[in-house]
């Protein structure tokens, strides 16, 4: 009994001495390194960052998350500092610990880009192994880009334990960047290295390759073929990526003209109030937002759904009103219109410069028009995919409107021959103002889908005026396709200028090219035959 | 800054009649209420665009000079009389406010005039401020390469901007290669030159530069950031100079965001955003660049949260923002009462002399003073886009930066200096001991 006693006395007093010991040597870097955030100044965070993400303690990745977030609180007066949860729960960062509230005092430490590299770096470390498979893909990925040295090690035992095999090939990208880099590997490594690079082949690729100072020859020449390699597959990629921004360009510029193809194509009034109609479209997806943000605001992914039939709506009523109070006492005094139109632009931005303020009205994206996604190596963006598809759906519904409903035989038939139609018994006047309607009312919705890609300001429409005047002239006035085929055209040959010539030039070069283009065909790419071309 | 958007010249030409003719009722009516005012009255001129592309910027800044009149007449004036305040309308037309300001000088006998945005209308009013001996305060960022006798700067030139801004880039985030980036016209081009010229002697190969000029208004941005993406990626730290104007930002910034270029890879520093153009953006994907200015409305100061607090109860709106170019004229407009009661007189020729050398406090906490060469000390400040569109202060000037009128970087400029107090002279030679003659 007593020497049973006695030894558990004894490894009770170990225990216990171990613990004493254990305590503030596991404590030390670290709450040296939490402390350092409360100095407000970015050479201690980032130390700070580096102690606490290296210590091996449980709280470094809620503290670094924390940090990213804008959620570490640090009080300058008690240099304490605190995690607050995303649950609005806040804990001490140096132990733990949960606190009842921070002090008003504190405020979220601030970071630099600097900083911000050292964050991602640090997480990235942290999360290589987490059971997320995106997560494990971003810290991945984070690892690639600052390739620290000091990853390997949690690199390798990723790797080992890795089975999603997107994972594991980012996981080989991040260790062949960190081995290209680290100076003390064996050429046979770097040699793998540069082949893993070569076979990921894109531009940051390219970047590590071209920017990894002094190497063995070997790995040199390697090197050197390897970026000679991506660098050709790039060349081809951009080819595809300059038609894809073309087909882009294309599409804004036939959505915003395709309903002056209507108005000046088939009606032929020049109406220099077409772009203002683009801009009411623009602000009452604006309104509409607003409403949704302080309403409904769990909506807001369906603004532009909601935003589409309103902005058509306002746009073509206003058009309509247009062609009944003005428009129609001035058919076929071109000059007239003009002014009369020009005027009447000017009186609608005052009139919403007066109503909303002269700035830029914020119109935000909806998440699913956020962001972009990569094929092969070129970058698409959502919101102009949207927009390409946008504009071919909006383009296919008027054609068939003109093609098989009763309006649209009517349209026809009174732009062919206006007193023709009316002998057959078509209210000649009222298919004139629906046609207005309808080519004010598309403007409107080539406002909503701008909004997106541009500054919502009472100017909006003044710099889609004359590029619209020139895809209809371009293409061939009154025939729809032909304005399909000019925005196209315009749009990819302005994408392919503008890498050469860059971008004022390459707007230059169009001009003049246009100009010669209808020096050549004065009516356009698809020009009308028949009796309209007499009228 | 020359222009904010004028997206065709054709536009304001036509306009121009119809504007004019407003204008000129309106300000018919202003001086006919006006002439009943006795000659009590110290009489001040506001010639900045109400109407137009660049009502965007400047009518702030004349609500603001409207608001320093009656703060200072709270507290009983200058010179024991009353300021009032004659505000026209130059329409965002570059020849009318030519017009304009010789209508407000011959016609309304105003003792100062505080105004222009763009470097055009800056231009088109020398001639007559000189002719007519006036004196202009002009509160913007400039491409500098100017000093008029009649003209007083009180926003940066490029030496309080441009060069700073670089400097940073080059020390606290190891740019090595630079992408200048700007909308065609002289202020970028010039300050470009600048920096072009700048970089160069700091050690940075001309492949190293990449220079891109937009068109104004310009909105399809997607090959000019795939091509700033693909200079980046040259194994070198790479960072966007920008000098785009104002409106051409918001997409230029939302392409940036949607192909996901962040701040901690290619950081964008510009010389023309400030809170104002952000309040139409929506700043998150934007945390992290970086513009450069003379303030900012984040600064903590005694001096700037009483700037901030009178300012939003004067124009009755607790969210209105204060940028840079408000803050010139704060400290213009300070400048020239206190000159004016230095010489105890209106007179240009009198308040021209006392304004060299007076001092007054800036929103930031230190103190500014008006140099010989009719530019101002400033401190400069990077700061970094936060997520609410306002900017967090990352780096300052350790001491205020005395303003160039001619950049040291430029072959044709370095010798030059302005002195319009012992040279008398706005591009004094001092290579060769000459006055050139004219300042600009």
């Amino acid at each position: 009994m007593p020497a049973y006693l006695s030894a558990r006395l004894c490894s009770l007093a170990l225990s216990l001495l171990l613990i004493a010991f254990a305590l503030p040597a596991f404590a030390g870097p670290f709450e040296d390194g939490v402390a350092k955030f409360a100095n407000d100044d970015f050479s201690d965070t980032e130390e700070a960052i580096g102690a606490v993400a290296s210590s091996g303690n449980k709280l470094a990745f809620p503290i670094i998350s924390a940090l990213q977030d804008g959620r570490l609180m640090a009080d300058p007066d008690s240099k304490k500092v605190y995690v607050t949860g995303t649950d609005g729960k806040s804990i001490d960062a140096a132990t733990g610990e949960a606190v009842a509230s921070v002090p008003d005092s504190a405020s979220a430490v601030r970071l630099n880009n600097r900083l911000r590299r050292s964050v991602d770096a640090a997480l990235g470390g942290l999360t290589l192994q987490s059971p997320d498979v995106g997560t494990r893909l971003q810290a991945a990925q984070s690892v690639f880009k600052s390739h620290e040295e000091t990853a390997l090690d949690a690199v390798d035992a990723a790797l080992a334990k890795e089975s999603n095999r997107a994972v594991k090939t980012a996981l080989g990208e991040a260790r062949a960047a960190i081995l290209l880099f680290k100076s003390d590997a064996t050429e046979v490594e770097k040699l793998e290295a540069v082949a893993t690079l070569k076979a990921r082949g894109d531009q940051e690729a390219l970047a590590l390759l071209t920017g990894m100072g002094d190497q063995p020859a070997s790995v040199t020449k390697a090197a050197a073929g390897a970026i000679g390699s991506i660098q050709n597959s790039l060349a081809v990629w951009s080819m595809v990526q300059n038609a894809w921004y073309g087909l882009s360009l294309g599409s804004v510029l036939l959505l915003a003209a395709i309903g002056l193809a209507i108005t000046f194509g088939v009606m032929g009034v020049i109406n220099m109030a077409h772009g203002e109609m683009v801009m009411l479209g623009a602000y009452t997806t604006f309104v509409v937002q607003e409403v949704i943000r302080t309403r409904y605001p769990g909506l807001f992914d369906y603004s532009l759904l909601i935003a589409v039939p309103l902005a058509f709506l306002v746009a073509g009523a206003i058009g309509v009103l247009i062609e009944r109070s003005i428009i129609r006492f001035l058919y076929g005094r071109p000059l007239e219109t003009l002014l009369a139109t020009w005027g009447l632009s000017l009186v609608l931005q005052q009139a919403v410069r007066t109503m909303f303020g002269p700035t830029n009205r914020e119109v935000g994206n909806p998440s699913w028009m956020s962001g972009a996604f990569e094929l092969g190596q070129i970058t698409i963006t959502y919101n102009r995919l949207w927009i390409l598809l946008f504009t071919l759906a909006v383009f296919a519904i008027l054609l068939a409107m003109l093609r098989y409903t009763a309006l649209g035989l009517e349209m026809r038939a009174v732009t062919q021959n206006r007193r023709m139609a009316a002998s057959m018994g078509i209210a000649t006047s009222r298919v004139d103002a629906l046609t207005f309607g309808l080519g004010s009312g598309i403007a409107g919705i080539a406002g909503v889908a701008l909004s997106q890609i541009d500054n919502v300001s009472p100017n909006l429409g003044q710099s889609y005026i004359i590029d619209s005047f020139m895809v209809v002239v371009f293409g061939g006035v009154g025939n729809l396709w032909g304005t399909l085929v000019g925005a196209f055209t315009l749009g990819i040959a302005n994408k392919f200028l503008e890498p050469v010539a860059g971008a004022v030039l390459g707007k230059i070069a169009i001009l003049v090219l246009i100009i010669l283009f209808i020096q050549k065909r004065p009516r356009g790419l698809f020009a009308l035959k028949g009796r309209a071309v007499e009228a | 800054m020359l222009s904010k958007s004028t997206h065709d010249i054709a536009a304001s030409f036509s306009r121009r009649g119809v504007l004019a003719a407003t204008a000129g009722l309106v300000l018919g009516l202003a001086s006919l209420t006006g002439a009943k005012a006795a000659d009590d009255t110290i009489k001040v001129g506001v010639l900045h665009s109400l109407s137009g592309t660049m009502a965007i910027s400047e009518t702030t800044l004349k609500d603001t000079i409207l608001f320093l009149i009656d703060e200072q007449n709270k507290k009983g004036g200058v010179l024991g009389k009353k300021l009032e305040a004659v505000v026209v309308d130059p329409a965002s037309n570059w020849p009318l406010f030519a017009e304009k300001a010789r209508e407000l000088i011959t016609k309304d006998k105003v003792s100062v005039v505080f105004g222009c945005w763009t470097s055009v209308s800056r231009k088109s009013v020398l001639p007559v401020f000189k002719e007519l001996n006036s004196i202009l305060f002009y509160p913007v960022q400039y491409e500098g390469e100017e000093s008029e006798r009649n003209v007083f700067y009180t926003g940066a030139a490029p030496n309080q901007q441009a060069i700073p801004a670089v400097d940073y880039l080059m020390k606290e985030e190891k740019v090595k290669r630079w992408v200048l980036a700007g909308t065609d016209y002289v202020y970028p081009r010039t300050t470009n030159k600048i920096l072009e010229a700048y970089l160069k002697s700091k050690g940075v190969a001309q492949e190293d530069i990449m220079i891109n000029y937009t068109p104004f208004g310009h909105s399809d941005w997607q090959t000019i950031v795939a091509d700033i993406k693909k200079f980046g990626s040259a194994g070198k730290k790479t960072a966007v100079v920008s000098t785009i104007n104002g409106d051409a930002n918001v997409p230029f910034y939302k392409e940036l965001g949607n192909q996901g270029i962040k701040a901690k890879d290619i950081p964008v520093v510009a010389f023309s955003v400030g809170e104002e153009e952000l309040a139409g953006i929506d700043t998150k994907p934007l945390v992290g660049h970086l513009a450069a200015w003379n303030y900012f409305q984040s600064i903590k100061s005694p001096e700037n949260e009483k700037f901030i607090k009178a300012w939003q109860a004067y124009t009755k709106n607790p969210k209105r923002v204060t940028n840079d170019p408000m803050e010139a004229h704060v400290i213009g407009f300070d400048m020239w009462v206190k000159a004016v009661e230095k010489a105890k007189s209106t007179d240009p020729d009198k308040v021209i002399d006392a304004l060299p050398g007076i001092e007054a406090k800036n929103l930031t906490g230190g103190t500014s003073k008006m140099l010989p060469n009719h530019h101002i000390t400033k401190p400069v400040f990077i700061g970094e886009i936060k997520g609410n569109g306002q900017f967090d202060v990352v780096w300052k000037t350790p001491s205020l930066v005395a303003g160039d009128a001619w950049s040291k970087e430029l072959d044709g400029s370095k010798d030059l200096i302005g002195d319009w107090v012992g040279k008398k002279c706005g591009n004094f030679n001092t290579k060769t001991n000459k006055c050139l003659g004219s300042g600009s």
